[in-house]
């Protein structure tokens, strides 16, 4: 295998050249290994070991951590053995080669998932991380780097973590020695990171803007006996990353008959849980008020008046394609009364990319998906579980599109 | 709706506050009023958080605009044949800039207030003014600046004008001297931006061997702290440099906005920023935008009785600041006095991707 990229392994890259380059993982040294070795099979044993102390070392340093944890939850060897078994082509599925990953510099922990699932393709991975110094991503490069020193020192050549300035010349670079490029960040870092080319087999996976919405059946939120931790869950889906990741529902649907006691309950619940957690900043509150005068000036809409700023709620009577042009965070949430899930679909255009659900029954979902077959929506989960990561996320299967399959008849 | 002319003969400080609220509830009632009748984004906005202006018992009821608004809105409330000049904010390249639409009325108002609040301070009589910036500032007229707006508001206090930088913003010492010979022993204006005046003028008459003497002078600059406070100056700093350099003493800061020009708040000798009767400061907290008591630091938002062409009577800042008092100033001007703490901090949101496209 090693043989098949003969023109990479001819050339010997000095970084050393590079000032602005700084290795957290890796060195001048490793990384003209990655640029050569040869790609591993998707779910090798030695990744699902290597991950699996991956995940006990930082579940004990990182315990502080909720975003740690969850990555650590993730990555431990019985979790991804289940990965693993929804796959049935493994046997002759390799990895591409390069994978080059640009973080996004305002999520920690969101680096190591990307890099989890280049490594579980079989890659060997160069991942730009975030510029800013965040205590998760220095546990984990940590941990990985104890790991990849001691016991697990075959995969050296397979993880390359690395910091440079915006706009530097590396980019290019590394675009243009990969075989897979994965640009997390929105819209316009993608549009950035395109004008370096990529080589003529390569191929991409961006994570454009997106937004979600959330649907929540009235009668069933009543009758549920744990309305608490609906309100956690929410939270989580929300507050927890001030509402503006792409999985935060903006647009909250109402379904079923009793909606106004529903209503009451429900944001009564989650503005003593916010109360409690959230931390309003000034400059939030005024966006809030910035964005409620905004959808206030071009369309019709009501605010529901609330005792505090720290939940902005907006009914709307209509929903149709402009109205994610309004949408705000910081706990900004645009409201609308469905007599039938299917009047969420102006909303379902590609950029809708999650729909979190409370007390809809999987068939009225499947049911209102395979009828109109919106050009969005990439997921579907239920509420509390919006950043859950997965291999299959935004519509792309991550180890499949960062592997080829070899044909052998 | 109460004619303006008539407040305009009102000493600026001369209300003590059951008065001015009275004068402020009546006129700003009647903007509301008005603005919602001729603004269908006003009105809208309004319609949507239920606001009856009708209801309107006092000022502090009257619903404020957030001035990112007007970056992402045409606010206005005038016909487009109206329009006389359209303001805009010093925005840097690639930032969404303000955009404030004035008729002649509300234009020659913003005028009229702003030679009324100076005056009270710098005199009713024109002076020689030295303009601590580059005429190449108000060349293009089609768009006014902020600073552009602010160098033309404040030239018509001026009787003999020059610029004390040139063209490539660089001290013009020579016809700095000439004009201070011209006028020896005369009281002189000099107006600026605060960061222009350290940057490009005190910083470069730092260099020079001999001192100019400017111990006639009176200082009017604004523009804000912000580039200052990174430089570590803070304001008694700012004044006692430019006393030794030059003999300056008389110094006043001022604030205000491109939003609501002409009515600015100028500063006291005892430092203090004060309201004129034009206008007003309420602070207020972030939690449920109740209003701060005095000496809490809060949110500024500011009320001015001059729109009439747009929406902006009543507006919500990004700057947080402390009401230190009202009608009780130790320099005898009537009405509040308050302090401007800076900008309202800038929240690190979290998120995937927008801050990252940023940064880039």
């Amino acid at each position: 295998m090693q043989k098949s990229g003969g023109a990479v392994i001819l050339m010997q890259l000095n970084f050393d050249n590079y000032t602005d380059l700084e290795f957290i993982v890796g060195s001048n040294n490793i990384i003209n290994d990655t640029l050569t070795v040869a790609p591993m099979c998707s779910f090798s044993e030695e990744v699902v070991q290597f991950l699996n102390d991956l995940s006990k070392k930082i579940m004990v340093k990182g315990k502080d951590f909720s975003d740690v944890v969850s990555f650590g939850f993730w990555c431990r060897q019985s979790a991804i053995y289940k990965e693993k078994s929804k796959y049935d082509d493994l046997s002759n599925r390799i990895g591409r080669g390069i994978a080059f990953h640009i973080a996004p510099s305002n999520v920690p922990v969101n680096f190591a998932f990307s890099f989890a699932a280049g490594l579980l393709a079989g890659n060997a991975n160069i991942i730009r991380i975030p510029s800013k110094d965040y205590t998760q991503v220095n546990i984990i490069c940590e941990a990985v780097n104890e790991l990849l020193k001691g016991e697990h020192k075959n995969l050296q050549p397979y993880v390359c973590m690395v910091k440079y300035p915006s706009g530097s010349k590396l980019t290019e670079i590394f675009s243009s020695l990969c075989d897979s490029r994965i640009i997390w960040g929105g819209d316009a870092t993608i549009a950035e990171i395109r004008k370096s080319p990529l080589k003529p087999r390569a191929n991409e996976i961006t994570f454009a803007d997106r937004h979600s919405i959330a649907v929540i059946n009235a009668d069933a939120y009543i009758s549920s006996g744990n309305k608490d931790k609906i309100a956690v869950d929410f939270y989580n889906d929300t507050y927890f990353s001030d509402q503006n990741a792409c999985t935060s529902p903006r647009v909250i649907i109402w379904l079923g008959e009793n909606k106004a006691d529903a209503k009451k309950e429900f944001w009564q619940r989650l503005h003593n849980l916010v109360m409690e957690k959230y931390q309003l900043a000034p400059v939030q509150a005024v966006s809030k008020l910035h964005s409620l005068y905004k959808i206030a000036s071009h369309r019709d809409v009501k605010l529901i008046k609330g005792e505090d700023q720290l939940i902005t709620r907006i009914k709307v009577n209509q929903l149709d394609q402009e109205l994610m042009a309004f949408k705000g965070n910081s706990g900004f949430f645009i409201e609308y009364d469905a007599n039938d899930l299917s009047e969420i679909l102006p909303l379902c255009d590609e950029r809708c990319q999650t729909l979190t659900y409370f007390g809809l029954n999987k068939e009225e979902i499947n049911t209102f998906f395979f009828e109109y077959r919106p050009r969005g929506i990439d997921r579907i989960v239920p509420i509390g579980q919006s950043m859950d990561f997965s291999l299959v996320w935004d519509g792309y299967d991550l180890i499949r599109s960062l592997s080829r399959k070899i044909s052998f008849l | 709706m109460i004619n303006y002319d008539d407040i305009l003969n009102i000493e600026p400080f001369s209300l003590d506050k059951e008065k001015k609220e009275q004068l402020l509830t009546d006129r700003l009632k009647q903007l509301t009023i008005m603005h919602y009748q001729k603004s269908i984004e006003y009105k809208r906005i309004l319609d949507a958080i239920d606001f009856n202006p009708d209801g309107i018992k006092s000022y502090y009821d009257i619903p404020f605009l957030p001035v990112s608004l007007y970056k992402e809105l045409d606010l206005i409330s005038i016909d487009k044949s109206e329009i006389f000049k359209v303001m805009t904010s010093s925005g840097t390249t690639g930032q969404a800039v303000s955009k404030i639409y004035l008729d002649k009325v509300t234009a020659s108002n913003q005028q009229k207030t702003l030679v009324k609040i100076v005056s009270s301070f710098t005199g009713a009589a024109r002076l020689p003014m030295l303009i601590i910036d580059s005429p190449s500032v108000i060349k293009d007229r089609n768009m006014f600046s902020a600073r552009g707006a602010g160098i033309l508001g404040f030239s018509i206090f001026g009787s003999d004008k020059i610029y004390a930088l040139n063209d490539n913003m660089e001290i013009d010492l020579k016809a700095i001297e000439t004009f201070l010979e011209k006028h020896q022993g005369k009281k002189i204006l000099l107006f600026g931006f605060t960061f222009m005046i350290w940057q490009h003028f005190y910083k470069e008459l730092l260099k020079l061997k001999h001192r100019i003497d400017l111990s006639n002078g009176i200082l009017i600059h604004g523009g804000g702290w912000k580039k200052l406070i990174n430089e570590a100056v803070s304001p008694d700093e700012f004044k006692n440099r430019l006393t030794d350099i030059c003999g300056l003493h008389r110094i006043h800061d001022y604030y205000g906005m491109v939003e609501q020009t002409g009515c600015i708040y100028m500063e006291c000798e005892y430092g203090h920023l004060h309201a004129s009767i034009f206008s007003d400061v309420i602070t207020r907290r972030h939690m449920d935008f109740s209003i701060c008591s005095f000496g809490e630091p809060g949110i500024i938002q500011v009320v001015s009785m001059l729109p009439e062409s747009y929406p902006g009577h009543s507006l919500l800042t990004e700057d947080e600041g402390v009401i230190l008092g009202e009608d009780d100033c130790l320099c005898g001007r009537k009405g509040k006095y308050f302090k401007i703490n800076g900008r309202l901090k800038n929240a690190e949101i979290r998120g995937c991707s927008d801050t990252y496209a940023v940064k880039f």
